[in-house]
């Protein structure tokens, strides 16, 4: 009733009276179909207009979501979902398991391409489906009744309810998808089930989300309005937060840490970000194929405190792990030299580099490539200078856009070095394990290591989480030995955060939605 | 008349061709797909993707398949916008970029003939030092420089102007984007005006006017305005076919959701369907536009017959 005054007067002047949050949201989302998304954009909405099975809380503890509770069989295969009796659809709608078997196979379904369909693949039979060898039917999540929801897994996975908190695992609404076809998520028409609903898109300016009265748990909703803006450039989104214009900005402009840490210290929001920053070999080609000695020296003589402090300069945390520390408790074996002072890593990195064959003055051709940013190739740069001084490798930096490299990458063309990146997709150690196996479709080093595939196979098979994160430490450590790539930085999540914004707190994988917010009444907080 | 439309018009068609058969070639040829990321996608999925988009059939019948459509209106599936049209993202950005571009166009023309003729009329006195000083700063600074600082000036020191967004579609929110897109514009018109007015003062039918006693308000007005804008006329057809389809730099900094951006946007994402939409289209404006500035030759100039 309240919403329908308050969008009743369309006013600028209704801004004082209505609760509405302006957010900066980087990219244009390329959908608002749960299944058709991949980037962080669309994720930010979908987590604000949607709800999974499970859903976390502010700082990323899993809660319960549609299902108010589950029940997990003692081999870790079997799950049972018990459904909310109140969970409804924003048009009033219950929502059924018979919603969730839909929705999932419909993630599953090669007809649909879905990006992120790998999620289920851990369910029964979900890889043949995607594959296009089975049916949808044949997906092992089944209704038992209106309320409940059954689904067989084929092998114990210790992070299956955090997928079933990830967008792409939202049910979607059955009648509009069959009666809209792909343009179901449109506004007018899309059905979702979360805290807000869709009011409003504008490709390329914004997507206006309003309150879901019949959200389950709306009465702990406290902002009623959302606006989630496009804005690619960060500079653009810095003057409109300074303008007054946005209360919490997606990212901060390269090289502006500084500044707005003395100007605007109070409303910084930076916090650790399960993500790492690398330099991949190939290790397909010649120098770095089954040369393991020059890898490390590369490795040891890169000095990643200047990197983090000289270089970038914004709280991020040196790596020499590949998984960032404190992913859902895990901590990283230590490599062994992270705690060496400089002069005796670029000893044992020249006397590798010896080791290897090499010398000042006979040193490996080989290039280092990166994709056009002016952040990349301060860094490329930097790393250049590092390996000059200390081995006297001359190393030809080479600017890529960004997807003729990745073309180059996958092709295994490289010669020599690239910059990547990994970003966690659920708060688990395996989200980084799994790119080093031998069969990932991400690992694009060409690592290929029979032990350590074998370790994160015993990992998959075992129950226990502490003998599980006791395997992946023993892979990792064995990976780190090898250095198929060099770890770099772990990354920060930036946020600019206007101070009229209340329970805002950090979370790992960065997600902060707004029914978890709030706005502090009383004059206006932003700068 | 007539018969030159209908000449220009066919001789369109060949011309668009060759357009799209070349974009639809160059966008293919450059490496890396419409769904390449650092997540790679498991090889199954992408199969999935590539059929959905009938990438995995053999170029030729993609080539048709794509002609067929376009001469029924439609541009295809965006690759990246999966839930839109090509078509859609078209006919949702161009009235934006429409709007802030033809008035862009129109201030820059009104100020800078202005301009122009001023400096012209006062050649080498401090007026047109500083007129022609201006204009070279306006060209000379880039929009990217430009746009950012005016945002700081009058939206968050002054607090006259939104920073950025439609808005509610006033027009205060169009006021520095149109300023920043009609700067640059501003001063090309200006110096073009300026060159080509000193060229026709001096000519003999001024000198002529003027020795028959006409006031010089009249000299410039009725006679030496329509042939020095010869010039100008030239330059804002393709300019204007320009700026009506959008700056992906103003629409980044002020949050304008026009076409600009899906030119650099769309190949960066490799978005097949999206790049080829904008290039037909800005082709069939750029073809559209010369012709009318052909049409206004005729009426400007006596001695251009059709």
């Amino acid at each position: 009733m309240l919403l329908s005054v308050l969008a009743a007067c369309g006013t600028p002047d209704s801004t004082d009276h209505t609760s509405r949050l302006l957010r900066g949201n980087g990219a244009e989302p390329e959908s608002l179909d749960p299944h058709a998304v991949r980037s962080e954009a669309a994720g930010n909405i979908l987590r604000d207009i949607g709800e999974g099975l499970v859903s976390f809380t502010a700082d990323g503890r899993i809660v319960a979501g549609v299902a108010e509770s589950w029940t997990i069989s003692p081999d870790g295969l079997e799950y049972e979902f018990l459904l909310r009796p109140d969970a409804r659809w924003s048009n009033g709608d219950p929502i059924t398991a018979d919603d969730f078997v839909y929705s999932f196979r419909r993630l599953a379904d090669p007809g649909t391409a879905a990006f992120y369909a790998s999620l289920l693949g851990a369910i029964v039979n979900a890889e043949a489906i995607t594959r296009g060898e089975m049916p949808p039917e044949r997906l092992a999540v089944t209704v038992l009744d209106d309320g409940r929801l059954h689904i067989r897994l084929k092998q114990a996975t210790a992070y299956f309810l955090q997928l079933l908190s990830f967008p792409s695992t939202y049910p979607v609404h059955r009648d509009s998808v069959e009666r809209y076809g792909t343009d179901f998520a449109r506004p007018g028409r899309l059905l979702s089930n979360g805290a807000y609903r869709l009011q409003e898109r504008v490709v390329g300016s914004h997507v206006k989300l309003t309150r879901n009265p019949f959200y389950w748990n709306d009465a702990q909703t406290r902002i009623d309005e959302v606006i989630f803006y496009a804005l690619p450039d960060n500079m653009a989104e810095l003057l409109r937060f300074r303008a007054g214009e946005l209360d919490i900005t997606s990212a901060i402009p390269a090289g502006s840490f500084a500044r707005l840490n003395r100007d605007m210290p109070a409303l910084l929001r930076v916090a650790p970000y399960l993500a790492t920053y690398y330099l991949g070999f190939n290790l397909h080609r010649e120098p770095f194929a089954g040369n393991r000695s020059l890898r490390r020296a590369l490795s040891l003589a890169i000095d990643r405190e200047v990197i983090t402090q000289r270089v970038l300069g914004n709280g991020e945390q040196p790596a020499y792990s590949w998984t960032p520390p404190g992913i859902n408790g895990y901590l990283p074996p230590p490599v062994g030299y992270e705690q060496w002072p400089p002069g005796q890593r670029l000893a044992e990195a020249r006397r590798l580099y010896r080791e290897a064959g090499y010398g000042p003055e006979n040193g490996p051709e080989m290039e280092l490539r990166f994709n056009t940013s002016e952040a990349h190739q301060r860094i490329a740069v930097a790393v250049q200078a590092m390996w000059k001084e200390a081995l006297g490798l001359e190393v030809t930096l080479v600017q890529e856009e960004f997807r003729v490299m990745l073309q180059k990458i996958r092709g295994g063309q490289v010669n020599g070095l690239f910059r990547s990146s990994w970003i966690a997709d659920y708060d688990d150690p395996l989200t980084f394990a799994e790119v080093l196996a031998s069969d990932s479709a991400t690992n694009m080093t060409g690592y290929n290591n029979p032990e350590y595939d074998s370790l994160l196979e015993k990992a998959a098979q075992e129950h226990n989480a502490t003998k599980r994160y006791a395997l992946l430490e023993k892979a990792e450590a064995l990976a780190m030995e090898d250095v198929p790539l060099i770890p770099v930085y772990h990354y920060v999540s930036k946020h600019l955060v206007a101070s009229r914004v209340g329970g805002w707190q950090d979370h790992a994988l960065d997600y902060h939605m707004s029914k978890d917010l709030f706005l502090i009444p009383e004059g206006d907080g932003r700068q | 008349m007539i018969r030159y439309a209908i000449q220009r018009f066919l001789g369109a068609i060949p011309t668009l061709l060759i357009l799209i058969a070349l974009a639809f070639i160059m966008i293919r040829v450059a490496p890396g797909g419409p769904f390449d990321a650092e997540k790679q996608l498991l090889p199954e999925i992408e199969a999935n993707l590539r059929a959905a988009y009938h990438l995995d059939e053999p170029l030729v019948q993609q080539f048709g398949r794509y002609l067929y459509a376009l001469i029924q209106g439609d541009f295809g599936p965006s690759f990246q916008y999966r839930d839109h049209t090509v078509t859609e993202l078209i006919m949702d950005g161009f009235p934006v970029s429409l709007r802030l571009g033809g008035l862009a166009m129109l201030l820059a023309l009104i100020v800078g003939v202005s301009l122009g003729t001023l400096a012209a009329f006062r050649q080498n006195t401090p007026t047109d030092y500083t007129v022609m000083g201006v204009a070279m700063t306006g060209i000379s600074i880039p929009n990217f420089v430009m746009a950012p600082l005016m945002i700081l000036l009058f939206a968050v020191y002054l607090k006259w102007l939104p920073a950025g967004g439609l808005g509610d579609g006033g027009i205060a929110n169009l006021v520095l984007p149109v300023i920043a897109l009609a700067l640059p514009q501003i001063a090309y018109v200006a110096r073009l005006t300026r060159g080509s007015m000193i060229e026709v003062l001096r000519s003999n039918f001024i000198r002529t006017a003027s020795a028959q006693g006409l006031p010089m308000r009249t000299v410039i007005v009725q006679h030496a305005l329509k042939p020095a804008l010869l010039p100008v006329i030239s330059y804002i057809g393709p300019a204007t076919a320009a700026i009506i389809t959008g700056s992906v730099v103003i629409e980044q900094i002020f949050g304008v959701p026009g076409l600009g951006r899906y030119f650099v946007q769309g190949a960066l994402n490799r978005d097949y369907t999206l790049v080829m939409g904008v290039v037909v289209f800005y082709g069939v404006l750029i073809i559209s536009f010369n012709f009318l500035v052909d049409l206004l030759y005729g009426w400007l100039d006596p001695r251009v017959k059709y």
